[in-house]
């Protein structure tokens, strides 16, 4: 019978425990220095932080003013817990807030559509985005180019913000009425217009172009912000209301740009992706083919013709693309091959962490999502003000796309196969990505992430410059991926990076 | 001396043949150990991505090859003490994605026959068991479908009911399987949503099992029915990767016969089973192939 008892007690003490969400955990944004001047820092798009109109606020002693404090005093009198979680959420910051929020928006629309009974692969289609397959289809090229364009945005539109902070002094709720409880840190200088409406209105208008399938859920993120603001103190409604003026205006300067910036047409056309296969077969190289079943087109062959925001497109044959690769007849290509078969052959525990550490493949923020993750627990520590946070990010994203840009570039112009198209014998542990293998996409990425990171954060550059050397060797750990192909890639994604130092070192921020 | 061998040899032949396993009526009798070693191959083509049945092209055949080492030795007449520990191999016929290897989890169960009576001049025993396994090292869980295991620690809380009369007998069983978190090597993945944690917290499941048979001195054979069901769970996105966390459910159905050879305390066994319906999981069909040995571990002396 004894048996029994330990039966039963042994269900008592296996009790499953929660699970700690890292971002669930980060603190509210008290910013060390409140950058009051950053109405003079240079933006991105916009021609001078007033180019947005924004129309001066009412006085205090106004019925309007009045009837807001009211307002806040009276969704303060019954708050649910689950106001308070929402509130406490996004007190750690906005721009944060909406990066992770992006982030998850790239990591679910990041899934390869399913084929076509004829064999042929379906396109998504941003006229159409419910329809499978879905829009978009968020790989490493579309999520670099989305976090930048969003980045960029937040960080015009709170320069623009800045400049009316300091035009329309105004205090905050809770100076204005003592009882009202503020439970978000006062905001940098004037309370008008509020930088977390502009973040979240810019950001709001961003994603809808970038993930429209998604506007329910973007619609209802930005519900939330706003109400937290509201009952948490943050801001009046005026306020608000000011700050997504100036967000919205901003955003359409920036869907503007991303509307002609080439991207629409990155995905190719079955007579480009053959003309890319000849000219490599036209130099005696052997072409990349796709190792999928059906035969999958190339990611995005065309995303090295869009328009980065670092540098001009002229400069990316004139001073970026790397030098060729090694001939695949060449004995330093066989070389390469061997190291490939040995490794991935003989791969140890540790090198299989590494490897799915940084794969960052179907289903996940992608490599340029990874370091965002990376640069945002970095700067949550750091306590910045927002638009230092959107100055910071809009600098690693921008780089980031520009990465991209040159890394898709060197791809479809050398177009030379994968480690297991030479080789069958090579086996990955990661997933095989679906286009040319020169230069790797996650040594550019991390190798420009880690030029300008350590640049704007000089006591964590070893650790950065070691992590990109670990994402970029995963690579061929994984069996996807040469050597050349890894430190050619880090090289061309640093000389990226230092296009975004010199932009940082002249911003007006430093 | 030679008398000695003698009645070892006839032990063995009075001791209960079969060999049991953590989810039949049988029970080896007090300081008997019945070892063997069993081979399995399963494999699918098919698979269910959510409640959606498809193949893929760039896996073909997923299989699973598998040799464990199971022992059921008697603690009582009517307390046994099981374990089972396997060395797994998994392969995907086509494609490019590498097959993972190695020894996987060990499981110990006890069961307990807490009740046994005649009942309509059949035998009815009520069985509880408990069991637990844990992973022997770290492998990952993070490449399914060729990840060799789940990576996650389980204790198994299972009631029986065995029911034999003139050689034929039923038994069913239900199993609650308490599944803890495992861990992955990254730092965040995405379930229906963005979790920013390397912990995966793992559905419970409910497994079902009812047999029917024949067993005599020589020979069980059985037809089974298993229901696994896990509780909660997301479902598989159109086109992306099994995680360990989906609600994965199937329903299967096979055989199972166990025979005496003629070698004292030898016995083989060979079970099939194929895969029915699911969900989250391949259409998983497999056979399996042991030998046992019995050994009485009775002092002599």
């Amino acid at each position: 019978m004894r048996y029994i008892v330990v039966f039963f007690l042994s269900f008592l003490l296996a009790c499953k425990k929660d699970i700690q969400e890292v971002n669930m955990t980060y603190p509210k944004l008290e910013p060390i220095k409140g950058d009051e001047q950053a109405g003079n820092w240079k933006p991105i798009l916009l021609t001078s932080p007033n180019e947005i109109a924004c129309p001066a606020p009412v006085s205090i002693n106004s019925a309007r003013y009045q009837g807001e404090i009211q307002e806040i005093l009276d969704l303060q009198k019954n708050m649910t817990d689950a106001q308070k979680t929402s509130i406490r959420y996004w007190s750690a910051g906005a721009v944060l807030r909406w990066n992770e929020i992006m982030r998850e928006l790239v990591a679910k629309n990041n899934i390869p559509p399913y084929q076509n009974p004829d064999g042929t692969y379906p396109v998504p289609s941003a006229a159409n985005p419910f329809a499978y397959p879905t829009f978009p289809f968020a790989n490493p090229p579309y999520a670099a180019r989305a976090y930048a364009y969003m980045s960029a945005a937040q960080y015009d539109a709170l320069v623009s913000a800045f400049y009316y902070k300091k035009q329309y002094p105004r205090s905050s709720p809770a100076q204005a009425n003592a009882s009202i409880q503020s439970h978000f840190s006062s905001t940098s200088g004037s309370s008008f217009p509020s930088e977390d409406a502009v973040v979240m209105a810019v950001s709001v208008e961003m994603m809808k172009l970038l993930f429209p399938a998604d506007t329910a859920f973007i619609n209802q993120k930005s519900r939330e912000h706003f109400m937290a603001r509201l009952a948490g103190g943050g801001n009046v409604r005026e306020e608000l209301e000011a700050g997504q003026a100036i967000g919205q205006a901003v955003a359409a300067k920036f869907i503007t740009r991303a509307r002609t910036d080439g991207a629409g047409a990155a995905v190719g056309t079955p007579v480009i992706w053959e003309s890319m296969k000849q000219s490599v077969i036209a130099k005696g190289e052997i072409p990349w083919l796709s190792q999928e079943n059906p035969p999958r087109p190339p990611m995005l062959p065309l995303f090295g013709n869009v328009k980065p925001f670092l540098f001009s497109t002229a400069d990316i044959a004139s001073k970026l693309r790397p030098v060729p690769p090694p001939s695949t007849s060449s004995a330093q290509f066989k070389k390469e091959l061997e190291e490939v078969y040995q490794v991935t052959s003989n791969l140890t525990r540790e090198q299989e962490r590494i490897c799915i550490f940084w794969a960052d493949g179907v289903r996940t923020y992608t490599p340029p999502g990874h370091w965002n993750y990376i640069a945002s627990e970095d700067f949550v520590n750091k306590q910045i003000s927002e638009v230092r946070w959107a100055r910071n990010l809009a600098l690693l994203n921008m780089t980031l796309m520009d990465a991209a840009i040159v890394c898709w570039d060197a791809k479809s112009y050398y177009f030379n196969p994968r480690p297991m198209q030479i080789d069958t014998r090579i086996k990955t542990t990661v997933g095989l990505p679906n286009f040319p293998s020169y230069i790797s996409g996650h040594s550019t990425f991390s190798g420009a992430a880690a030029a300008i990171l350590s640049h704007l954060n000089p006591s964590q550059a070893g650790k950065y410059n070691a992590m990109a050397k670990e994402a970029s060797e995963s690579r061929i750990y994984g069996g996807i991926h040469y050597r050349s192909d890894c430190e050619v890639g880090l090289t061309a994604g640093s000389r990226v990076g230092d296009y975004a130092v010199k932009r940082a070192q002249s911003d007006g921020a430093e | 001396m030679k008398k000695e061998i003698l009645l070892f040899f006839a032990v063995l032949v009075i001791a209960p043949i079969y060999s049991q396993t953590d989810f039949d009526g049988l029970f080896m009798d007090r300081n008997y150990l019945c070892v063997g070693l069993v081979g399995s191959y399963s494999s699918f083509t098919h698979y269910w991505e959510g409640v959606n049945k498809r193949d893929n092209l760039n896996m073909g055949t997923v299989s699973n090859t598998s040799l464990g080492v199971m022992g059921n030795y008697g603690l009582s007449d009517r307390l046994n003490f099981i374990f089972n520990l396997p060395y797994v191999q998994t392969n995907a016929s086509a494609g490019n994605m590498q097959g993972q290897n190695g020894v996987q989890d060990i499981s110990l169960w006890l069961k307990y026959a807490l009740m046994q009576k005649k009942v309509f001049k059949g035998d009815l025993q009520i069985i509880p068991a408990f069991g637990y396994s844990m992973p022997t090292r770290y492998y990952t869980p993070d490449v399914l479908p060729l990840s060799i295991g789940m990576q996650s620690r389980v204790w198994s809380y299972r009631m029986m009911v065995d029911y034999e009369k003139n050689h034929w007998y039923f038994t069913g069983a239900a199993t609650y399987m308490h599944r803890q978190n495992i861990f992955l090597d990254r730092n965040t993945y995405y379930t229906d949503r963005q979790i920013y944690s390397n912990e995966v917290s793992m559905p419970d499941v409910w497994m079902w099992n009812a047999r029917f048979g024949y067993r005599n001195q020589d020979i069980i054979a059985d037809v089974f029915y298993e229901n696994m069901n896990t509780i909660g769970g997301f479902d598989i996105a159109r086109n992306a990767m099994p995680f360990p966390s989906n609600n994965m459910d199937y329903q299967r159905l096979g055989i199972y016969v166990k025979y005496e050879t003629p070698v004292n305390g030898l016995s083989i066994l060979a079970n099939g089973f194929t895969t029915f319906a699911g969900r989250n999981m391949g259409q998983w069909s497999g056979i399996g192939l042991g030998a046992f040995y019995i050994i009485d571990m009775t002092k002599k002396h």
